[in-house]
């Protein structure tokens, strides 16, 4: 079995379109120093760095764990870099949590980052290659017809989308670390906003940010050293399968659907929307909302669009299963960090120590990430309590 | 905590150029004949699995989404990857058996190196404001410390030369070699120099290929009915970046490493060490206190043939081989990353 | 830091690699044929399903492709999109519709251009047919087929695409 294992300390930049003021080691060293002053303790206190991005290419840099060993105080002690696509956050907190779950250290920090601003994503996502057709086209351009297919198959009205863009944006507002703070953002601005890929307008896509997100993981016998409440790990699972297959369903992914059930079969979960008391999820376009909330179980499929305008997820609208509660990716998006600012704000909630956007009395959370062409997940529960 | 077993190793042959083939052409038949070592079917026969590989050796972000091509993942699977040498990928498999969620997992590291060229694509992990817009090639810095060695009295050019006479001699008996031969140390010494004081017999020649690997616990291994070789201590370590910091006719992460591993626990009877560059052979010979008694690189090592991001998984591999086969009972290997071996890995293996 | 100095932000610091792209023996053997006009999947041995364009596996099984099935240019709107973000360098100009595209004979989709079209008729289901450019400027891309464009057939139910025989649909 598994050794138990907790979140003694988290740390995060503020999140903007460019960092102009710190180079990519100052980044990543600004989180991890706020996650050890969070956690009480010093880089000598730490056994391992385990260091996650998304591609290289983002920032130019090859294998940059390479150059950032120094920013982390690493030097003489084991460091991993782990790239999973855009799931990448969620899964390097899980390879993190693994080094004392496994029993082999007591104490490790954890560090994603992306500094979108030193190269360019949408052209490292499109590299021509020959052969290929060049469309140009971005992620939006991959994601857009699989929402539309969401929409033809649930039936849903053309504003939920919408909804959830107001919505997230009304969350970030709370919270000063946010890239975008738009406290006065209407439903009607977010449909006057400019279509980029129908049906995803300007207003309804995630922006690119540079930021970093890290987090200190104690075994459970070091957990009393660090002054905050812990947030105990409850349960870790990662799902892949392929890009493209004959049959793939691509709107409600099974990669995720075995995920969520093995993370919540860890954590004792039997009905997510009741159990949980709040959660992170990686919702880069504002459909993906009611895809996730079917994909994770929270609603029956097709129906995830009603508990979105039912108010449910808007902790505004005091709903019972607030999501992004930080704003999500929506209002902040490093990419290679995006995930685990997931698994981290969920951490926050039940520690207690979410500011302003706080779920009151949040004991049980989950934080999600997923990557590529929506084929990788990972995803962590987190508690106020060990079991 | 758990013991892990190695039940399964293969590796392609070294190419210097794999001609058409692409990442999931290279993969398959590496992990085809793992499967069929163990008498497994695909991915969905071990509960996780973990890979390593690097975008900029083939140009292309996310190469390593077209390996998961390769798996038969349907349905969905247990999956990671590491921007690292495959070895770090054994090293995140074994977190996870450890921690009680596998019980056993298939790792595979691959590269397509021919695309581009090599030393200039790995100039650009340096630090990217001060190093890498000097385009400081790999070959150049282990040219250096190869100077700070024989300046220092060390190493001798003919000790660099014996390194890679040794390594082609044993790469004779190594069927996936790129080079291997008879070649006498005067031979070597009266080439000219390349980027001096290395000659160009003393860098690995860069290859294309794929390695695959199973690991499980040793039930498992037992309840499967094959042999396997028992991984009894692994370690890695990093040093700093910045390379006027560091002693580099050292190399102290390795030093760490062997020692939490338990290198010095019990006779070295091989040794398996990634390194790139001959001298670099003597260094870490020495920081894993390596003596006579200790065959180094019997498979010619990567001087014979090096796949990038597979390597240092390769390096486990061949001391596995020799384990299961009963030449030897106990040995070392070794993995590297980063300019003048700055992270190291070391694991010790022992017969069952 | 001198009062006078500017504290400096940003250095320009352009990368270029070059790379020969290969792109893989299955891919290559598709490249060879659509050179001279002709559209080639593979059938996976296992679950029998045709990869168009092959990547040399099949995805869900992981078994090397090596049947190969000659395709007609004729299929069916699985998805698509209007793209309207402006991109660097992008020599097409929006607004354009890229559609996920599946054959005829063929069971998974690929992404590409849809012309010759009102954007706002694009739709699931919809026929639609090759246009390719003149053969003389025939290379080994997917890019000799210029775009799809709609056809007058009657549209494919949900449930049948990416399952039409390679006869095609007669509705």
């Amino acid at each position: 079995m598994a050794k138990l294992a907790a979140v003694v300390g988290i740390g995060q930049t503020h999140y903007k379109t460019r960092r102009s003021d710190v180079s990519i080691a100052g980044l990543v060293r600004e989180a991890a120093v706020n996650a050890l002053e969070d956690a009480g303790l010093g880089w000598d206190d730490i056994d391992a760095v385990i260091i996650g991005k998304a591609p290289d290419m983002f920032e130019g840099v090859v294998m940059p764990e390479i150059y950032l060993t120094d920013a982390l105080g690493c030097n003489g002690k084991p460091m991993l870099r782990v790239h999973t696509a855009g799931s990448v956050g969620g899964s390097t907190a899980i390879v993190a949590a693994s080094h004392v779950q496994s029993g082999m250290f007591k104490r490790v920090l954890t560090v994603t980052f992306e500094k979108q601003s030193e190269s360019n994503a949408m052209w490292a996502l499109s590299t021509p290659q020959p052969f290929s057709v060049h469309l140009n086209a971005g992620a939006g351009g991959y994601f857009a017809p699989i929402i539309r297919e969401y929409m033809r198959r649930s039936g849903a009205p053309y504003d939920v989308g919408i909804k959830v863009a107001v919505k997230d944006r009304l969350h970030g507002a709370r919270n000063p670390l946010s890239h975008l703070q738009l406290p006065n953002i209407t439903p009607q601005e977010v449909e006057d906003s400019m279509m980029l890929w129908d049906p995803i307008r300007f207003l309804e896509a995630c922006p690119s940010s540079d930021g970093a997100c890290a987090m200190v993981i104690a075994a459970e016998d070091l957990v009393q050293q660090s002054p905050k409440p812990p947030a105990w790990i409850r349960g870790v699972a990662m799902r892949s399968e392929p890009t493209m297959y004959a049959g793939r369903e691509e709107v409600n992914p099974q990669a995720g659907r075995d995920c969520a059930a093995d993370v919540y079969r860890q954590a004792g979960i039997t009905d997510p929307r009741k159990d949980l008391d709040c959660a992170e999820v990686y919702v880069p376009f504002s459909w993906y909302e009611p895809m996730w909330l079917e994909n994770l179980g929270f609603a029956p499929e097709g129906e995830g669009w009603k508990l979105t305008m039912s108010g449910a997820t808007s902790l505004d609208e005091g709903g019972d299963i607030p999501w992004n509660c930080s704003g999500g990716v929506l209002s902040s998006n490093p990419i290679g960090a995006s995930g685990m600012i997931r698994f981290a704000e969920a951490a926050r909630q039940v520690r207690g120590d979410a500011g302003d956007h706080q779920v009151e009395n949040a004991k049980l959370a989950l934080g999600h990430a997923y990557g590529g062409g929506a084929q990788f997940f990972s995803m962590w529960v987190v508690g106020a309590n060990k079991s | 905590m758990k013991d892990i077993a190695i039940v399964a190793f293969s590796q392609s042959d070294c190419l210097a150029r794999a001609g058409a083939a692409n990442e999931v052409e290279l993969i398959m038949p590496q992990l085809r004949a793992v499967f069929s070592q163990v008498g497994l079917n695909n991915a969905q026969d071990v509960d996780f699995v973990c890979s390593g590989s690097c975008d900029y050796l083939q140009g292309a972000a996310f190469a390593f989404v077209a390996g998961v091509d390769a798996l038969g993942a349907v349905p969905p699977i247990k999956e990671s990857h590491v921007e690292m040498d495959a070895a770090w990928a054994l090293y995140e498999s074994i977190l996870k058996i450890r921690m009680g969620q596998a019980d056993s997992a298939l790792i595979y590291g691959f590269g397509k190196s021919s695309s581009g060229e090599l030393p200039i694509v790995l100039s650009q992990q340096l630090d990217p404001y001060y190093l890498a817009p000097l385009w400081v090639d790999t070959v150049s810095l282990a040219a250096m410390q190869a100077r700070m060695l024989l300046e220092k009295e060390l190493i001798t050019e003919r000790a660099m030369a014996q390194v890679v006479a040794r390594a082609r001699m044993h790469g004779r008996n190594n069927p996936h070699a790129q080079l291997g031969g008879e070649v006498s140390v005067d031979e070597l010494l009266a080439a000219p120099t390349f980027v001096s004081p290395l000659r160009e017999s003393d860098c690995a020649p860069v290859a294309d290929g794929a390695a695959a690997m199973i690991i499980c616990t040793p039930d498992k291994a037992r309840e499967w009915g094959v042999p396997y070789a028992l991984i009894s201590g692994i370690d890695h370590r990093i040093e700093t970046h910045n390379l006027g910091m560091r002693d580099l006719t050292d190399s102290v992460s390795t030093r760490l490493a062997a020692q939490t591993a338990g290198v010095s626990r019990g006779p070295v009877e091989v040794a398996e060490v990634y390194a790139p560059f001959s001298h670099q052979e003597i260094i870490l010979g020495r920081a894993l206190g390596l003596g006579d008694e200790t065959v180094i690189n019997p498979s010619g090592g990567v001087m014979v043939g090096n796949l990038m991001m597979a390597s240092g998984l390769s390096r486990l591999g061949e001391v596995f081989r020799r384990i299961v086969s009963g030449e030897v009972s106990r040995g070392v290997a070794h993995a590297t990353s980063g300019p003048c071996l700055q992270h190291n890995l070391v694991a010790v293996l022992e017969s069952a | 830091m001198s009062e006078d100095t500017a504290a400096v932000t940003r250095i320009e610091t352009p990368i270029y690699l070059k790379y020969n792209f290969t792109a893989g023996s299955a891919p290559a053997r598709f490249l060879a044929r659509i050179r001279e006009g002709v559209l080639t999947g593979q059938r996976c041995p296992r679950c029998a399903n045709v990869y168009i364009p092959p990547r040399g596996s099949c995805p869900a099984c992981g078994v090397a492709t090596e049947e190969e099935v000659v395709l007609p240019d004729k299929g069916t709107v699985q998805s698509f999109t209007v793209v309207a973000i402006p991109i660097p360098n992008n020599p097409i100009k929006p607004p354009f519709v890229i559609a996920n595209l599946v054959l005829d004979g063929a069971n998974l989709s690929f992404i590409h251009l849809m012309s010759e079209c009102e954007n706002s008729e694009v739709r699931i289901g919809q026929r639609v047919q090759a246009v390719w450019k003149p053969s003389s400027e025939w290379t080994h891309a997917m890019d000799n087929i210029r775009y799809f464009k709609s056809i007058d057939e009657p549209d494919v139910p949900i449930e049948k695409i990416g399952k039409l025989p390679l006869s095609g649909w007669e509705g």
